[in-house]
């Protein structure tokens, strides 16, 4: 029994009401990435400001130090599972025909998973790299 | 089973809109907006990532007008969203649903979003190297 769903009568989980069919942990992921993202990314955007205009030695090295690098792939982390559960509510809210719905929903989760891969390719890159 | 067409009532062509209701829309847009524009974020890092040539080819493009058209958007979409966000997380724990507080954390919001994308911009054209 998924620890999430004891939240949800047994019922509920049964007969899988609405276009979204469960929805609780999506909820509450959505808020914990949220306040994640708000401390990454008020970092962030500092950060990017403070590196305007940088040639690509200044951003490597701003890379290299361990605490830039891992927020940064944790802002990626949060930040792309967060546009996932935003899209896919967009999609359910819009996308009412099953047979486009479905795929669209699928490729939201494979296109946000590979975007932050490859963004967290990128930064492994820079940080141990040149 | 297709569904049967039957006429709805006017709903968004009647309803005038409001502060409420345009924030929300906005909110979402404006998530969509970083969505597609986190597509260019990675890019970006791909960029830096792969080399000198690339990278000076990423950075020419967001020096350029139009990528800083585009920088300029996404960071007021950013803000915004941000600030919206936290105004949802303050009504997720249950405060500020009474008209007046939605009213005045609405406008907070918008003068806000506004204020630290000039800030952002201001501290950023200083300090560029």
């Amino acid at each position: 029994m998924l620890e999430h769903d004891r939240l949800r009568s047994p019922l509920g989980r049964v007969i899988g009401l609405g276009s979204a069919k469960e929805g609780v942990e999506h909820w509450w992921a959505q808020r914990i990435t949220a306040v994640a993202l708000v401390v990454l990314l008020l970092w962030f955007v500092a950060s990017i400001v403070s590196l305007a205009g940088a040639n690509r030695a200044a951003v490597a090295a701003w890379l290299h130090a361990p605490l830039p690098a891992i927020l940064t792939v944790l802002l990626l982390i949060a930040g792309f599972y967060h546009m996932a559960l935003g899209v896919q509510v967009v999609i359910e809210d819009y996308v009412h025909t099953e047979w486009v719905k479905i795929p669209a929903l699928v490729l939201n989760k494979l296109i946000s998973f590979a975007l932050a891969i490859a963004g967290i390719f990128a930064v492994l890159r820079l940080a141990f790299g040149g | 089973m297709t569904p049967v067409q039957r006429p709805i009532s006017p709903h968004l062509q009647i309803y005038k809109p409001q502060l409420t209701s345009v924030l929300s829309i906005l909110h979402r847009g404006t998530g969509l907006a970083l969505a597609v524009g986190s597509l260019l974020l990675i890019w970006w890092l791909l960029a830096a990532a792969n080399g000198e040539s690339s990278f000076a080819a990423a950075q020419w493009f967001w020096g350029s007008w139009l990528g800083l058209l585009l920088l300029l958007g996404w960071s007021y979409a950013l803000f915004f969203h941000l600030c919206n966000g936290l105004r949802h997380l303050v009504w997720d724990a249950g405060y500020g649903f009474e008209l007046r507080t939605a009213y005045a954390s609405g406008w907070f919001v918008v003068g806000a979003s506004v204020v630290l994308t000039l800030l952002a911009w201001i501290i950023g054209l200083v300090v560029w190297r």
